[in-house]
């Protein structure tokens, strides 16, 4: 059993189920990728994950607890951390506040955290002082990451952390997360680079009309005929 | 050049001095509405009632304390009534959210549902108020009434012009200034205040981050009820008490708020001196200030006054304008309307 499982996901934002008996899951220490076409319910599995909306089937386990039923404030205080695609900084804030705000569930000295964060991404102790909302779309995105990352979570969730960023940031963030990782974190993202994201990735999970079309390690996907002729370009 | 002096005297007098006590008491006012439409995403029609309601409470207090004979003469003693004011605005804000916003709020009502609720919110405060002190003007200033008198400004200095500064309008800079300080002070060192301002900037994330709504909506309503009652009592005191001229207070308070940039404090203080400064400048009478800079045979026969104080609302009203106009997120670029 996986640390973080989606099983058997089914559900929508109320109308017509989006996600049809869904499977996502991710091991602590390495990266999971769900990759598909647009409207494939990839972020849908995402928040599903993160309890943003209601399964009407399936359940989610976190370390072998059931916690379909949390909401997703009850999820970050259990180790999750979860990085929105768009608005995921506090723009007229610090890059030192909105890192503070990242850890206002904990009580106990973050300073050491802080540094840990400024270490993996230098940049931002650089601007630690600049509002996030000056920053660059990169950087931003490291200082999301960041945030997340204050709670020092044993799960990150990342939906398209690369969207709209240039593909040098790309490969700069992709090396981050894969750091992330190392540090024994269960990292699990979304991504529409999905060519570069089943590189990095150990476990890919290929969505098509929120169903599961294929599920193999990162490699075996990329080496798929299949999975490269309809999803990756040949 | 006694003559340059006089007239920047006479300036002093009659537009600085005022302007900006009268500047901070709208400062003070933007500062709440500012809070409220940060932080519960509505303008708060109600603000000028609760600031009436503050300064209700202040003065029956202080009414009290005046028949018992308590006095820090030569400061006025409502200031001494003040924190039970405080008390009395932040339970009805309290109560209000409790029986009436919070209902709109679990139902995610649109932000023009909330103002129509918040000038439904304002009659009945309104009312409740005028039942209980009546509609009348009430005068409950005491103490010392000037730092410096005109005649002994004139005395020290030799000029014609008296420079006269109310104790109330010492006052009122001093505890705006210090309010102020106290609000800036908690939003931008306090672990709470950030988090009132992580809520404001990006709720979700907010709500992501662990932060509860309950509490800082509860927060926002607790410093509005405060921000409203000192605002409302340093205008009762410079100027008189009457239930109705608070509700009139709303027009430029919002202007101000609107000016600086909704949402964001630093904006509603400099839009509560933009504001006041303006009305002054513009319904000021100017032939004293040319008699004394112009030649002698070149005074002005008239008035020179650009508006007559009678419309004095219709600056807010105009300044309101050209901002949504020209620049609708304000000089500090708050949040769109």
């Amino acid at each position: 059993m996986s640390y973080l499982v989606g099983q058997d996901m089914t559900g929508g934002y109320g109308g017509a189920d989006i996600l049809h008996s869904c499977n996502v899951s991710v091991e602590k220490g390495q990266i999971a990728v769900v990759v598909g076409p647009n409207g494939a319910g990839k972020s849908t599995a995402m928040k599903a994950m993160f309890g943003m909306l209601n399964l009407r089937e399936g359940r989610v386990t976190l370390n072998g607890e059931d916690i379909t039923g949390l909401k997703p404030q009850e999820r970050v205080l259990k180790g999750m951390g979860f990085v929105p695609q768009n608005n995921n900084v506090f723009t007229s804030m610090t890059v030192e506040e909105n890192l503070e705000m990242g850890a206002f569930i904990r009580r106990d000295d973050i300073s050491q955290t802080m540094e840990q964060v400024f270490a993996l991404f230098p940049i931002l102790a650089e601007k630690r002082r600049q509002p996030a909302g000056e920053l660059s779309g990169g950087q931003r995105q490291q200082v999301a990451v960041g945030r997340a990352l204050m709670t020092k979570p044993d799960v990150l969730m990342l939906d398209e952390p690369t969207a709209g960023v240039s593909p040098i940031v790309m490969d700069e963030l992709f090396d981050r997360i894969i750091e992330v990782a190392k540090t024994g974190i269960a990292v699990l993202m979304v991504e529409q680079n999905a060519r570069q994201a089943l590189e990095i990735a150990d476990q890919g999970f290929v969505l098509v009309q929120g169903r599961n079309a294929y599920t193999d390690s990162g490699k075996a996907l990329l080496a798929n005929p299949e999975v490269r002729k309809a999803f990756l370009g040949g | 050049m006694v003559d340059f002096l006089n007239a920047l005297v006479l300036l002093g007098n009659f537009v600085l001095v005022p302007g900006l006590a009268y500047g901070s008491q709208l400062a003070l006012g933007a500062l709440g509405v500012t809070l409220i439409y940060g932080i519960l995403r509505f303008s708060n029609l109600a603000h000028g009632e609760t600031m009436a309601f503050g300064a209700m409470i202040t003065i029956l207090v202080t009414y009290v304390l005046q028949a018992n004979g308590v006095s820090i003469h030569p400061l006025p003693t409502a200031l001494l009534a003040i924190p039970i004011g405080i008390l009395g605005a932040v339970l009805l804000c309290l109560a209000i959210d409790r029986l009436v916003y919070r209902y709109y709020r679990r139902q995610r009502s649109a932000s023009s549902i909330y103002l129509i609720v918040s000038i439904g919110v304002m009659l009945i405060t309104g009312g409740l108020i005028r039942f209980i002190v009546g509609p009348g003007d009430r005068k409950f200033t005491d103490g010392e009434r000037f730092i410096i008198k005109a005649r002994a400004f004139k005395e020290m200095t030799g000029l014609n012009e008296g420079l006269a500064i109310k104790t109330t309008q010492g006052v009122t800079v001093i505890a705006a200034f210090v309010v102020v300080a106290l609000v800036f002070w908690f939003l931008n060192k306090t672990r709470t205040g950030k988090a009132m301002r992580a809520f404001s900037d990006n709720e979700d994330l907010a709500l992501l981050s662990g932060i509860n709504p309950d509490r800082v909506v509860m927060i926002a309503w607790i410093m509005t009820g405060a921000l409203a009652t000192i605002a409302g009592v340093l205008y009762g005191l410079d100027k008189s008490f009457k239930p109705f001229t608070y509700m009139q207070l709303l027009l430029p308070i919002f202007a101000a708020a609107i000016v600086g940039g909704v949402g964001n404090p630093i904006g509603a203080i400099v839009g509560g001196f933009v504001v006041a400064f303006s009305e002054l400048i513009i319904t000021f009478a100017y032939r004293k200030v040319f008699m004394y800079v112009l030649p002698e045979n070149m005074e002005p026969s008239g008035m020179v006054q650009l508006l007559s104080t009678d419309y004095k609302f219709a600056v807010s009203f105009v300044i309101l304008v050209i901002v949504l106009l020209v620049k609708p997120t304000g000089i500090f670029s708050g949040k769109s309307l």
